[in-house]
């Protein structure tokens, strides 16, 4: 059982899949222009993270090796659909916000690739920690983004006014290019600081934001480190 | 105006005023992996334009045949998903064996197509948004075109700026998101011109 915090700490710290492992880029970049949003957007993914891993772990010895990516996907997706009708229930607000960014957490890589690194080679309960782990870090990462988009870009945090009144809000952070300005500038800090990520690691071994690469064969993330175990 | 100029302009407008990557932010991550060198860039924009042209008209008729006939449409998701999957594998094995040489310029990126969110995110939102046939054509070409601007500028500018001097901490993935940055200041620009 020590194995569930070392999960979760490797999930929010170790291998945060934003800023370390650089995963999931579209909705980092789309939906973090306030707080609320990328919060949103981090719990959707975290619980279809969570419950993906732990149907995924619990169906490994029933999925045959040459299909397992379709069976994954179609686990994935059906539980993207019922967290998109669940949204659109009860947080309709919310759901408007997000958008079409809701069925893509099918396409998420974090997901497919916690599947493929993880949970098909885990017991279920550690893999429902690692889901969560993951989710966690990467519902942080969101909220941290958002947070500093809406701080520049509308002067508040969570709705919440902040800033002195001579602020004058600079709203290209809340509009496309301030994403990217604003992910180049924590990168950057990031590396400044020595912390570990995506950018000044080996990219052979890492996806290096590609996440087209995660289904693939030569991009486990993590993978030897979870096998040595 | 005729119906060239209207197609032309809807081209236009979906392709550079709203672009999918630099406004849109569907298909980040080739945008930002696949764009080293230019004519990687151009092969995979290439073989993005041809999925999800392809994607599109047969989602579309999968929808409205299949999904609104059996008032099935909250498992659009979990159906679009599994058709493009299906259709990026079908297409690998049919240029293998029929035109080698377009399955050798373009092959090595088709596997990497099916996690590209754009295709899934246009086959959803042309649903979402109950275009037409015509319309999702439309919209599906323009967004694929300027998916292949997008990650050709891209690209072009990655290998002018590789031997230059960069600040050590931004060196890797800083640079190119601040590339990113600037180039969507630059397409913003065309938000100005509306039809």
């Amino acid at each position: 059982m020590k194995k569930i915090p070392e999960r979760l700490y490797n999930g929010i710290i170790k291998e945060n899949p934003t800023f370390v492992l650089m995963l999931g880029m579209c909705p980092t970049l789309a939906v973090t222009t306030s707080a609320i949003n990328g919060l949103g957007m981090g719990l959707s993914t975290c619980a279809v993270l969570m419950m993906s891993n732990l149907m995924i772990s619990l169906l490994r010895k029933f999925i045959p090796d040459r299909v397992r990516m379709p069976a994954f996907i179609v686990v994935v997706a059906s539980f993207v659909t019922i967290v998109d009708l669940l949204m659109q229930a009860y947080v309709r607000s919310l759901y408007g916000a997000l958008g079409l960014y809701i069925p893509l957490i099918v396409v998420n890589c974090i997901i497919l690739g916690r599947a493929e690194a993880y949970a098909s080679k885990n017991p279920p309960v550690a893999s429902f920690f690692d889901g969560l782990g993951m989710g966690v870090g990467f519902t942080l990462a969101l909220t941290l983004i958002g947070a500093f988009r809406e701080l520049l870009g509308s002067g508040s945090i969570f709705g919440f006014n902040i800033m002195p009144n001579g602020f004058e809000p600079v709203s290209i952070m809340i509009m496309a290019p301030g994403a990217f300005l604003v992910l180049a500038c924590l990168t950057a800090l990031q590396n400044k600081l020595k912390a570990p990520s995506a950018t000044n690691r080996e990219p052979s071994k890492f996806c290096a934001g590609n996440c087209a690469n995660c289904t693939d064969a030569s991009c486990h993330i993590g993978k030897k480190e979870d096998n040595d175990k | 105006m005729s119906i060239i100029a209207a197609f032309f302009l809807g081209i236009l407008n979906y392709a550079l005023i709203d672009n999918v990557v630099l406004s849109r932010f569907l298909g980040l991550c080739p945008f930002l992996g696949v764009s080293r060198k230019t004519s990687t860039a151009a092969g995979m924009g290439a073989a993005v334009v041809a999925v999800i042209t392809l994607s599109s008209a047969i989602t579309y008729a999968i929808n409205q045949l299949l999904l609104k006939t059996l008032d099935m449409e909250y498992m659009r998701t979990i159906v679009f998903i599994l058709i493009i999957a299906a259709l990026v594998q079908s297409v690998e094995i049919i240029l293998k064996k029929k035109i080698p040489s377009l399955y050798n310029a373009l092959g090595v990126y088709l596997p990497l197509i099916t996690t590209n969110c754009a295709v899934l995110g246009v086959a959803i939102d042309s649903a979402q948004k109950g275009f037409g046939f015509w319309q999702t054509m439309l919209f599906s070409v323009g967004t694929a075109v300027g998916f292949l601007v997008a990650i050709v500028i891209m690209a072009g500018i990655r290998e002018r700026i590789e031997h230059n001097k960069i600040p050590e901490s931004f060196k890797g993935m800083p640079i190119v998101l601040l590339t990113a940055a600037l180039m969507a200041i630059a397409f913003f620009g065309f938000k100005g011109v509306s039809f």
